[in-house]
């Protein structure tokens, strides 16, 4: 269960401390899909970026739990190895780090901070192979640095990857359709939608309709100016894909 | 004060301690504090050396007298009291050299385990997962070589490999030929010196058309207080032969400075190879302050001698408080090859002046330089590399790339490439970049569960990604482990 209540953060700009999440609260029961909406500059991709505990921003009220415990006072490192885990618009590259050693990091990384035991070499290498069977990657990806040189669609593939072998509790997808042909898009949908059920629940973020169509949302929020502004079923979002967002730019004015 | 730089501060107070920092106690047998000829027939006599070799060490420590301290480099050196320091101390016992590893100290394998460091066969066997073919292990221990391992394969294959001191004694005329052929004793101050009072080193010598059937390995420590390190390392490839060899070294925390002026020479005929691997990691002085630290100031330099010979060095330098190093090739002959691979990396308050230098003589010759510098804290780098291309040097090649990379805003980084070209046929490549330490990456990683200073480990590893891969098998674990330690205190 998520529960994000009365969230405000702000960023540091040359004129001064900027609001841009201006008291979002949201419930996401165990099991469930939401989505936010929203139009350019209404704070989506910054609030991915709270909820993961990036440094650039400062919460300046409000809390963020899961399960009960408080997120916000974590460490990035902290809050993914707690069960959060960020699909990145952009995700980032890192020359010279080549995918299975980036993988292999990370998951020991998380099992470490959990208490778990650390995958053994033959360990991680089965679960890697079975991963990138299931999403369709080719074992050659995994020889390549981490994104460098990446498709848009690999990038992306890759993102859902590293969710599939991290199996978090609470998955944010920031605008993960960008930049996606529709096969690339059916490819991650399809990882996504495999990972959908008891004990895990999903934020999807995202600024088209488009990719709504392949992950089903349970409920759809409208993010405008830093607050949501409207609430409903999977039908919302085909009515903003119809009217726009002019009419919610409006009301959160 | 940003978030960012709560972090770097939070994180500075914590580090700076230096996990190799421990002292063995084992009693030395040393000459007395300060340098004159008297210490020098000292160090020839303990170690029983013959006539021409205490000649060509007082002839050395004439020259030094004269030679002024070089004064070119960025870092700036407190000037050292060369008389308030030891020229030898051995550890006790082992005069007449132990014949097996039963007969070593069990102190001293003890220092070696405490530093994870693999002496015994069936240790190294199992120390590194994937290794296939075992590693000759000559262990120097202060000054004096105390433990030597497969002797006996080596000795099948023809390979001499012992301590400079033992091939002074069993192969004077070997060492005569090539001692101070590819460095002269008057090539530099510290070059001198280290030619005035060597305690010791290894020797390699591989015969012609021979493949040395393992890597050579050397690891170097200081453990007497005030004990200046003065290794002389001579290797020799004859005709066809092939040889690579491994160099660690890694000293206990120290509160004055310590003194490391080694010389290595290389000497490769026609169609030899020549591998050279070092990773360095001597201590580097109080983390706040650079107080206490090794001054490692290093002569290498390797002559290609022959047709088609080849010399490469690859060398990871995390450690001392001030590095002065530039290990050298000379091609002189046609078609020879000679390869520089480094990554520096310094943190706190240390400076390192570290390069290379291509001398181009012979028709043909090819060189390349990959050199990745990593600053952070409130360190200083530079790098100094020089590429000459003599006029008989016909179809001269060379590429040269120089990456920095910067963590945090206190720290500096320079690039001075010399470049000179006597030849019109010469081809030369100088590809330069300085970047920061992306703050996408490190959350990228963060958000991977990763933390901090492991995230930076990850992303500084993959920078120097194309130097790392060039180590030995043995080496390049520790060497990236290395790496994470060494940025320990430094987050951007």
């Amino acid at each position: 269960m998520i529960k994000i209540k009365d969230l405000k953060a702000q960023i540091e700009t040359d004129d001064g401390e900027k609001e841009i999440l201006k008291g979002i609260s949201l419930d996401i029961p165990d099991g469930e899909v939401h989505a936010i909406m929203g139009p350019n500059g209404a704070g989506k991709s910054t609030l991915s970026y709270v909820l993961a505990g990036r440094e650039d921003y400062e919460v300046t009220n409000g809390s963020f739990e899961l399960d009960g415990e408080d997120l916000l006072e974590m460490d990035p490192e902290e809050r993914a190895a707690a069960g959060l885990f960020l699909a990145f618009q952009y995700p980032v590259e890192i020359p010279g780090v080549n995918m299975s050693t980036f993988l292999k990091t990370s998951i020991n990384a998380v099992r470490k901070t959990r208490g778990e035991d650390e995958l053994d070499a033959l360990g991680m290498l089965k679960l890697i192979k079975t991963k990138c069977k299931e999403l369709g990657i080719s074992d050659d990806m995994m020889k390549r640095a981490v994104n460098v040189g990446f498709s848009g669609g690999e990038k992306k593939r890759n993102e859902v990857l590293q969710m599939a072998m991290l199996e978090p509790k609470f998955a944010v997808l920031d605008e993960t359709d960008s930049g996606l042909d529709i096969d690339a898009l059916k490819i991650v949908a399809d990882g996504v939608n495999a990972m959908r059920g008891e004990g895990r629940s999903f934020l999807v973020i995202t600024h088209y309709q488009r990719l709504l169509d392949y992950i089903k949302p349970d409920v759809v929020h409208v993010l405008a100016d830093g607050k949501i502004v409207k609430t409903g079923g999977p039908e919302l979002a085909l009515e903003l894909e119809e009217k726009g967002y002019a009419d919610f730019i409006g009301e959160a004015a | 004060m940003g978030a960012t730089e709560e972090t770097i501060q939070t994180v500075s107070e914590m580090a700076g301690k230096y996990e190799a920092g421990f002292v063995t106690e084992i009693e030395s047998e040393k000459a007395p504090k300060g340098l004159n000829e008297d210490i020098i027939k000292f160090i020839s006599e303990k170690k029983g050396e013959p006539e021409w070799m205490l000649e060509w060490r007082l002839k050395a420590y004439k020259r030094w007298l004269e030679m002024p301290e070089p004064e070119w480099q960025k870092p700036e050196i407190e000037p050292f009291d060369y008389q308030d320091a030891y020229y030898y101390s051995a550890p006790k016992n082992h005069k007449d050299g132990p014949k097996t590893i039963d007969d070593v100290d069990p102190k001293l394998l003890e220092t070696y385990e405490k530093l994870g460091i693999p002496l015994r066969e069936q240790e190294i066997l199992a120390g590194v997962q994937e290794r296939s073919t075992p590693v000759a292990v000559d262990v120097v221990f202060d000054s004096v070589s105390v433990a030597t391992t497969f002797k006996e394969k080596l000795k099948e294959a023809g390979v001499i490999f012992c301590s400079i001191s033992e091939a002074i004694k069993e192969h004077p005329e070997l060492v005569k030929k090539y001692i101070g052929s590819v460095v002269p004793a008057s090539d530099n101050k510290h070059a001198c010196l280290n030619s005035a009072v060597f305690t010791d080193g290894s020797f390699v010598y591989v015969p012609e058309g021979v493949r040395c059937p393992m890597e050579l390995s050397t690891y170097f420590r200081i453990n007497e207080l005030n004990t200046g390190q003065f290794e002389r390392t001579l290797i020799i490839a004859d005709k066809g032969a092939y040889v690579s060899y491994l160099e660690g070294c890694t000293a206990p925390m120290r509160d004055e400075n310590q003194l490391h002026a080694a010389v290595v020479e290389l000497v490769a005929h026609d169609d030899a190879e020549i591998k050279y691997s070092t990773v360095q990691n001597w201590y580097p002085g109080d983390f706040e302050t650079g107080k206490g630290g090794v001054y490692n100031f290093v002569t290498k330099r390797g002559l290609c001698e022959g047709r088609n010979s080849k010399i490469s060095w690859t060398q990871v330098e995390t450690g001392s408080s001030i590095t002065w190093k530039y290990p050298s090739c000379i091609l002189k002959g046609d078609n020879s090859q000679g390869e520089f691979y480094s990554v520096a990396i310094t943190n706190g308050k240390q400076q390192a002046d570290t390069g290379t230098k291509m001398i181009h003589i012979g028709k043909n010759t090819k060189s390349r330089i990959v050199a990745k510098g990593i600053s952070a804290g409130h360190s200083d780098q530079t790098y100094r590399g020089l590429v000459k291309i003599m006029p008989g040097a016909d179809g001269a090649r060379n590429f040269t790339q120089c990456d920095s990379l910067l963590i945090g805003d206190q720290c500096g980084a320079h690039t001075v490439p010399y470049i000179e070209s006597r030849n019109k046929s010469a081809n030369l490549e100088h590809e330069a970049t300085t970047s920061k330490i992306s703050e996408d990456q490190m959350f990228y990683c963060q958000q991977r569960g990763l933390g901090e200073e492991e995230a930076l480990a990850l992303i500084v590893n993959g920078f120097a990604r194309e130097v790392m891969q060039n180590l030995p098998m043995e080496f390049a674990v520790e060497a990236q482990k290395l790496v994470g330690i060494s940025l320990e205190g430094s987050v951007g």
